[in-house]
């Protein structure tokens, strides 16, 4: 007859074989980079970094919303949707789109396709513009695209248009400017050298807020960075030097409005040096000089110093 | 005619009286709610994310119900030994597929039924309105839908070997079809011959089942389709569920059944 000490012998050695390799694993694990249980969000623990595929999927979908579901596939002409319509809508970004955005789907090419076009959404809207009903005064539809673009800034915290196409969206077609705002500081914190976010920041204190010196605060705080950022690219690609336009622009009108000429026509030489339109950026500056010279201030004003608060 | 519809009875009671429909329907309120329960900006007016969530949640409840319904129906009848008794009595072979095919139609039918007054019921407490033509053609195209579906599972399930893999095999066809086939052309222009034609001719063969699916159109609120457009698409699909009714009696009336 057999022992029955044996059975028993191998099985405290598988146990106490487990423990030290449990033991010596954990160790490894909690130093290991990828390890993933170190994050408290449940989402990262469970998606890794394939949130940001997820995130940009759903990105997309706020934008096949805005279109009231008229979008490409994969399988379609995408030209004239390289970059999604209400982002280059919003004026965040620079936009990159060519092409006949109303008949990406092309001409029938059997009957089963000509039936089908009837069966799915198969012309080109906007919901700010009305969406599928075609009311022009009605933009409040755009509150339609929120919800992914929500779960977008979830998924990839780091994915800045996300939040400045959100807050356009949100203070100028849904009036909810303290959300806009909110979101937007959500943005900063989780990308506190963005000066995308900053510069958007900048219009929700200007142009909702009227709150100009926190908004000149903000966009100079934003040229700081982008400059930090980006300046020292050989030849900065579009979208940045749109951007760039934007901020410069925008400070440069600004300091004009609250009659800071020499500040103003600063900005302005390097807004023209960079801008596709030079030449109407010139009519801005001859307006300037003649301001300047009307009131007087050539001679007296000094550039106003950068006074960059923390936003 | 009588009794194809006793045999369609018989069915419509074991859908009743299972319980994969309530879960079913208790599953997709449970989800809409919750979904519906998030805030988003304190914008309570948001409502097509919610819309797409609950009809996304029927299509797939709609078919795994027809799908796993119908693919039980034949091999059931033969383990439990019922068929032999069943065709004693005066009813053909195809009697009963007709019957089981109607039975499993309407049950479908009927738990459309409960589903869309759901998503309406839904839909209107954030829209304050109800397009109850849209909804009544999605739902009729969808019943139509499940219709092909429900004739290709039990073709299916003369064919195959067991109800496993005929449940397996409908829904990786359905899912091809909804997912890929209106693309199949676009795809068959980019390839050689004679794959081009190949990819062609299946693209005329298969039933387009994703000509059914017009859930953008009603979360979206595009207007009404043309009454003949889903006259046309309603034909299509009833020709497509009567041509696979056809190879299942077919099938069926040389099968050994013991």
């Amino acid at each position: 007859m057999r022992s029955a000490r044996l059975p028993v012998l191998i099985l405290v050695a598988l146990l106490v074989f487990c423990f030290g390799s449990a033991a010596w694993l954990d160790l490894w694990f909690q130093s290991w980079q990828g390890n993933r249980a170190q994050s408290a969000d449940l989402l990262n623990v469970l998606l890794g970094d394939s949130r940001k595929m997820f995130a940009n999927h759903f990105f997309v979908k706020a934008d096949a919303y805005f279109h009231s579901g008229y979008y490409p596939t994969v399988f379609d002409n995408r030209e004239a949707f390289q970059t999604p319509h209400m982002a280059e809508d919003s004026g965040t970004v620079g936009g990159r789109n060519k092409g006949d955005e109303q008949a990406f789907l092309g001409k029938p090419r059997d009957w089963i396709d000509a039936l089908s076009r009837k069966l799915f959404p198969s012309r080109h809207t906007h919901l700010d513009e009305g969406g599928a009903s075609g009311d022009l005064g009605n933009s409040s539809g755009v509150r339609e695209i929120m919800p992914w673009l929500r779960i977008s800034a979830e998924l990839n915290p780091n994915d800045i248009r996300t939040y400045t196409v959100s807050a356009y969206w949100l203070r100028e077609r849904m009036g909810k400017v303290a959300e806009a705002e909110d979101f937007l500081r959500d943005g900063l914190r989780a990308n506190p050298d963005s000066y995308e976010i900053m510069y958007e920041l900048g219009r929700v204190y200007a142009e909702n807020k009227h709150d100009e010196t926190r908004a000149r605060n903000l966009w100079e705080a934003a040229l700081a960075q982008w400059e930090k950022q980006e300046a020292g690219k050989p030849d900065p690609e579009r979208a940045l030097r749109f951007l760039f336009v934007e901020i410069i622009s925008h400070l440069a009108l600004l300091e004009e409005k609250q009659g800071n000429y020499p500040q103003a026509l600063a900005y302005m030489e390097r807004w023209k040096a960079r801008s596709p339109y030079p030449a109407a950026v010139q009519k801005y500056i001859e307006e300037v000089q003649r301001k300047m010279s009307s009131a007087g201030q050539g001679h007296t004003d000094q550039p106003r110093q950068s006074s960059a608060m923390a936003p | 005619m009588s009794n194809i519809v006793a045999v369609s009875g018989v069915v419509i009671k074991e859908l009743y009286r299972r319980k994969d429909f309530y879960v079913l329907f208790v599953l997709t309120v449970i989800i809409c709610l919750i979904m519906g329960s998030v805030n988003f900006f304190n914008d309570d007016k948001i409502v097509r994310y919610l819309k797409e969530i609950c009809l996304l949640c029927i299509w797939i409840c709609s078919l795994v119900i027809a799908i796993t319904t119908t693919a039980r129906q034949i091999p059931s009848e033969r383990e439990n030994r019922t068929l032999f008794p069943l065709l004693a009595k005066p009813l053909t072979r195809t009697q009963l597929l007709l019957g089981k095919f109607l039975g499993c139609w309407l049950a479908c039918g009927l738990a459309l039924v409960c589903f869309y007054t759901f998503f309406g019921a839904l839909a209107a407490t954030r829209e304050h309105h109800w397009p109850l033509v849209s909804y009544l053609q999605a739902a009729m195209l969808h019943w139509v839908m499940l219709g092909v579906v429900i004739a290709f599972a039990l073709f299916g399930s003369l064919v195959f070997s067991a109800p496993s893999a005929n449940t397996t095999i409908c829904f990786v066809v359905v899912t091809f079809i909804l997912v890929l086939a209106r693309h199949l052309n676009k795809i068959a222009l980019h390839l050689p011959e004679p794959r081009r034609s190949v990819v062609y001719g299946l693209y005329y063969v298969i039933p387009h089942l994703e000509l059914f699916d017009v859930r953008d159109l009603i979360i979206h609120n595009w207007p009404p389709i043309a009454w003949n457009v889903c006259g046309v698409a309603a034909l299509y699909g009833l020709a497509y569920a009567a041509a696979f009714l056809i190879s299942a009696c077919l099938v069926f009336r040389r099968k050994a059944i013991n």
